[in-house]
C-alpha cells in the first residue's frame, strides 16, 4: 500500500477527524492520497463483509445457523477501514457483532460461516459460536459478549505492546450501548494515563439493543462527549463512508505507534437489521432505516469508486468474484461434518486437557 | 536455610521469577512505591522499575483486563487484588474471560498469568474486607487456585504460579503475613497440585487450608496430649488441580475425615473433597464425615464475635472429641 500515515493530530479540543481529500472538485486517482490498490482493498472488504453477512442472514431463515447472531449489515466501513489502515501483526478486539471485524482481519469465510453453523470447520471448531470469534493468527483476539469487558483487555495488550516496544497497536471495537458501563471509564483512563498504543472506536448505531441511546445517555455522543474526561480530543466521523475511517484510523495509529498514547473515535453508522437475530426492529421510527439505507456504505463506496475513474467491470467483477467465493464457503461449511465429541475435554488447560484432580 | 515472614516470601517468589524472565510484570494499586498494603510486596520497584512494577489507578477491571491482554499477547502478568473482597467487581474478567479464553476459542489462547490476592479473616476487618473466598474460584472451570499455609510454601508455589502457562487464583491468607517459616535457600519453585502431609496419626485426617492449617496442626498437638487421639493432617494447597490421591490415600488410612474450612459452610471446599470420598472410598469409612466450618453467615468484625465464627483449634479438638470417640 503506497500510503503515508498523516502526522498525529495533536491537540486540544474539537480534532476534526479525517483530512479531506486532496483533490476538490473532480476526484483523480492521480493525487488521491488513497490510492488505487488501497480503494479496492477496501471495496473487497466491504464486499466480503455485506455478502457473508447476508449469507449468514439467509443461513439463518434455512435453519442452518443455530442460537443467536448479531449482524453488522450497514457497519461494513467501520470494519473495513480500520482493518485496512490496521498492520498484519497489530490486535484487534471487538464484540458479538464481530463478525465483520473478524473477516477484515482476513480470517477465512467458511472459517466464519461453519464457526455460525457449528461445524468442525468453525474457527473455533464450534467451542464459541457467533459471538466469539476469534483467529489469533490473523490478530483478530476475540470477540466478547460481555459489554465492556474487552476494553481493559485490549488495553492490557496494548500495554505489551508499549512494555516490549514492538510498535504494535491494539485497536477495541464497541457500541454506543458500551459507553454507559465501568469497564469503559477503567480503561480509557488507565489507556490514557499509561499512553498506551490503543484506539477506541465506537460504533455508535443509535441503539442498545431495542433502547435509543439517547434516552439512556447524558451526552449527546456517547463517546465524543466523554473522550475530554480522559484528555483525549473529541473525534467523531461518518462511519459509513470507508474513507474517512480509514483516514482516521491512520491518523490514530500514526498517534500510537509514536507513543502519544491512546484514541476514542465515535463512528456514525447504523444497522440495518435488528439487533439480534430474534430482533425484528419495531422499535425504530419509520423512516429512519430508509434514510440510513441512502447512506449505505456499500453502494456509497461503488460511487466513489467510479468518481475515482475506476472501471464498472473491475468494480463488478470484484463483486462477482466475492460473491462466487461466499458461495464456495457456504458449500464448505454445508460439507463439514459437526465437531467431534472428543473435542469437549480438549482445551481448558494449556496442556491441552481439563483435568481438575490426579 | 534462611527464616522469613510469609510476606517476605511473596516478594522473594516475585523477585525470583522476575529475574530470570523479562516477560514477568506486576500491577496492582500500591504495590510499587509503596510496597503494598500489606508490606508484601516491598522492594520489587525499586530492583525492577515502574515499568515492571506498575502502580495503578483504583480500577480492578482495569487491572485484570491489563492482565488478560498481556498475557494473551506474551507477557506473564501477575496482578493484584488488594483484598479478595474485591474480586466482586471484576469478576467478569476472572469468571467469563480469563477462565475461558483458551476453551472457547478452540486453544487459540494463553492466558499465563496469576492474580494475587489478600484473602480470609482474622483481622477484624469485617464482612468486606474478610472474607475467605477461594470456593468463588474453585467453581468456575480454567483457573487454577492455590493457597499456601507457609513461608516456604509461598515462595515455592507462588514461582511455581508465574511460571504455570494457566491463569492461577493466589489466595494468600492475609492473617498469615506476619507468621515466620524456614525457606530453604537458593531457587525455589514447588509444584502446584500437590496437598502435603504435615503430621501422621492412626485416628483421624484433618485436611485444612491456608489459616487453618496451622490451627489443625495446633488441634492434632492438643487431641494428641489431652484426649490419646493421633491426627493425620494434611495440607490441601492446591484447590484446583486437587490431589485426590494423597487426600484420599490419607484418609483410608484412618478411616475419619474431618474437613477444617475458614470459608462459610455451603460450597466449601471441603464439600466437594466429602463428595468425591463418598463416592470413591465411601468403604474405607469408618464413621461419618465432619466439617468444621465458619457458620453461614458474613463474618463479624469484634474480634470476640470474629473468633467465635472462623474455626478454632479449640472448636476442632472439640468437635473431634465428641464427634470421633
Ligand atoms: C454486561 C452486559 N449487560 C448486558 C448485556 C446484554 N446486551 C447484549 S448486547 C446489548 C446492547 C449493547 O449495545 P451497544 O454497545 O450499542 O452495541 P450494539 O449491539 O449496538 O452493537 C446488551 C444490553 C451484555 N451482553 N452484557
Ligand atoms: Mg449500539
Amino acid at each position: 500500500m503506497a500510503t503515508k500515515p498523516k502526522a498525529a493530530a495533536k491537540g486540544k479540543g474539537r480534532a476534526k477527524a479525517a483530512p479531506k481529500r486532496a483533490a476538490k472538485g473532480k476526484a483523480s486517482l492521480a493525487n488521491d492520497d488513497i490510492g488505487e490498490d488501497t480503494r479496492l482493498a477496501l471495496w473487497r472488504s466491504l464486499l466480503e463483509i455485506r455478502h457473508v453477512e447476508q449469507r449468514a442472514y439467509d443461513l439463518f431463515l434455512q435453519n442452518l445457523i443455530k442460537g443467536t447472531s448479531h449482524l453488522a449489515l450497514g457497519h461494513e466501513a467501520v470494519a473495513a477501514g480500520f482493518a485496512t489502515a490496521m498492520q498484519k501483526d497489530d490486535w484487534s478486539f471487538c464484540t458479538y457483532r464481530g463478525h465483520h471485524h473478524t473477516l477484515a482481519r482476513g480470517a477465512s469465510m467458511e472459517g466464519v460461516l461453519g464457526e455460525l453453523m457449528g461445524r468442525q470447520c468453525g474457527l473455533l471448531q464450534g467451542k464459541g459460536g457467533s459471538m466469539h470469534l476469534t483467529s489469533v493468527e490473523h490478530g483478530a483476539m476475540g470477540s466478547y459478549a460481555i459489554i465492556g469487558a474487552h476494553l481493559p483487555i485490549a488495553m492490557g495488550a496494548a500495554w505489551t505492546a508499549q512494555y516490549k516496544k514492538t510498535g504494535q497497536v491494539s485497536v477495541c471495537f464497541f457500541g454506543d450501548g458500551t459507553t454507559n458501563i465501568g469497564a469503559f471509564h477503567e480503561a480509557l483512563n488507565m489507556a490514557a494515563v499509561w499512553k498506551l498504543p490503543v484506539v477506541f472506536v465506537c460504533e455508535n448505531n443509535l441503539y442498545m439493543e431495542y433502547t435509543p441511546i439517547k434516552d439512556v445517555t447524558a451526552v449527546h455522543n456517547p463517546a465524543g462527549d466523554r473522550a475530554a474526561s480522559y484528555g483525549l480530543p473529541k473525534i467523531v466521523i461518518d462511519g459509513n463512508d470507508a474513507d474517512e475511517v480509514y483516514r482516521t484510523a491512520q491518523t490514530a495509529f500514526a498517534k500510537a505507534r509514536a507513543g502519544d498514547g491512546p484514541s476514542l473515535i465515535e463512528c456514525l453508522t447504523y444497522r440495518h437489521s435488528g439487533h439480534s437475530r430474534a430482533d425484528p426492529g419495531d422499535y425504530r421510527p419509520p423512516g429512519e432505516l430508509e434514510a440510513w439505507l441512502k447512506k449505505d456504505p456499500v453502494p456509497r463506496y461503488r460511487e466513489r469508486l467510479a468518481e475515482f475513474g475506476i472501471s464498472k467491470d473491475v468494480i463488478d467483477g470484484m463483486d462477482a468474484e466475492v460473491l462466487a467465493q461466499v458461495d464456495e464457503a457456504t458449500e464448505i461449511s454445508k460439507a463439514s461434518s459437526p465437531p467431534g465429541l472428543e473435542l469437549i475435554d480438549v482445551d481448558v488447560w494449556a496442556d491441552g486437557g481439563t483435568a481438575w484432580r490426579n | 536455610m534462611a527464616e522469613l515472614t510469609y510476606r517476605e516470601a511473596v516478594a522473594e517468589a516475585i523477585a525470583q521469577e522476575m529475574r530470570r524472565d523479562e516477560d514477568v510484570v506486576f500491577l496492582g494499586e500500591d504495590i510499587g512505591a509503596a510496597g503494598g498494603v500489606f508490606k508484601a510486596t516491598v522492594g520489587l520497584f525499586k530492583e525492577f522499575g515502574p515499568e515492571r512494577v506498575r502502580d495503578t489507578p483504583i480500577s480492578e477491571q482495569a487491572i485484570l483486563g491489563a492482565a488478560m491482554g498481556s498475557a494473551m499477547t506474551g507477557l506473564k502478568p501477575i496482578a493484584e487484588i488488594m483484598f479478595s473482597d474485591f474480586l466482586a467487581v471484576c469478576w467478569d474478567i476472572v469468571a467469563n474471560e480469563i477462565a475461558k479464553a483458551r476453551y472457547m476459542t478452540g486453544g487459540q489462547m494463553s492466558m499465563p498469568l496469576v492474580i494475587r490476592t489478600a484473602n480470609g479473616g482474622g483481622s477484624r476487618f469485617g464482612a468486606q474486607h474478610s472474607q475467605s473466598v477461594e470456593n468463588w474460584a474453585m467453581m468456575i472451570p480454567g483457573l487454577k487456585v492455590v493457597a499456601p499455609s507457609s513461608p516456604a510454601d509461598v515462595k515455592g508455589l507462588l514461582a511455581a504460579a508465574i511460571r504455570d502457562p494457566d491463569p492461577v487464583m493466589f489466595f494468600e491468607q492475609k492473617s498469615l503475613y506476619p507468621i515466620k517459616g524456614f525457606v530453604p535457600d537458593g531457587e525455589l519453585v514447588d509444584e502446584l497440585g500437590t496437598a502435603k502431609v504435615l503430621r501422621d496419626g492412626g485416628d483421624v485426617t484433618i485436611v485444612a487450608l491456608a489459616a487453618m492449617v496451622p490451627r489443625a496442626m495446633k488441634a492434632a498437638e492438643e487431641l494428641s496430649a489431652q484426649h490419646g487421639i493421633e491426627a493425620t493432617v494434611v495440607d490441601v494447597r492446591s484447590l484446583v488441580p486437587l490431589d485426590t490421591q494423597t487426600i484420599l490415600r490419607e484418609i483410608s488410612k484412618t478411616g475419619r475425615l474431618v474437613t477444617v474450612e475458614e470459608n462459610p459452610r455451603l460450597c466449601g471446599w471441603g464439600a466437594e473433597i466429602a463428595s468425591i470420598v463418598a463416592d470413591e472410598i465411601f468403604w474405607d469409612l469408618d464413621g461419618p464425615i465432619i466439617r468444621i466450618t465458619t457458620p453461614h453467615i458474613p463474618l463479624p468484625a469484634a474480634d470476640a464475635l470474629e473468633d467465635a465464627t472462623m474455626p478454632s483449634a479449640e472448636r476442632i479438638v472439640r468437635e473431634i472429641v465428641e464427634k470421633i470417640d
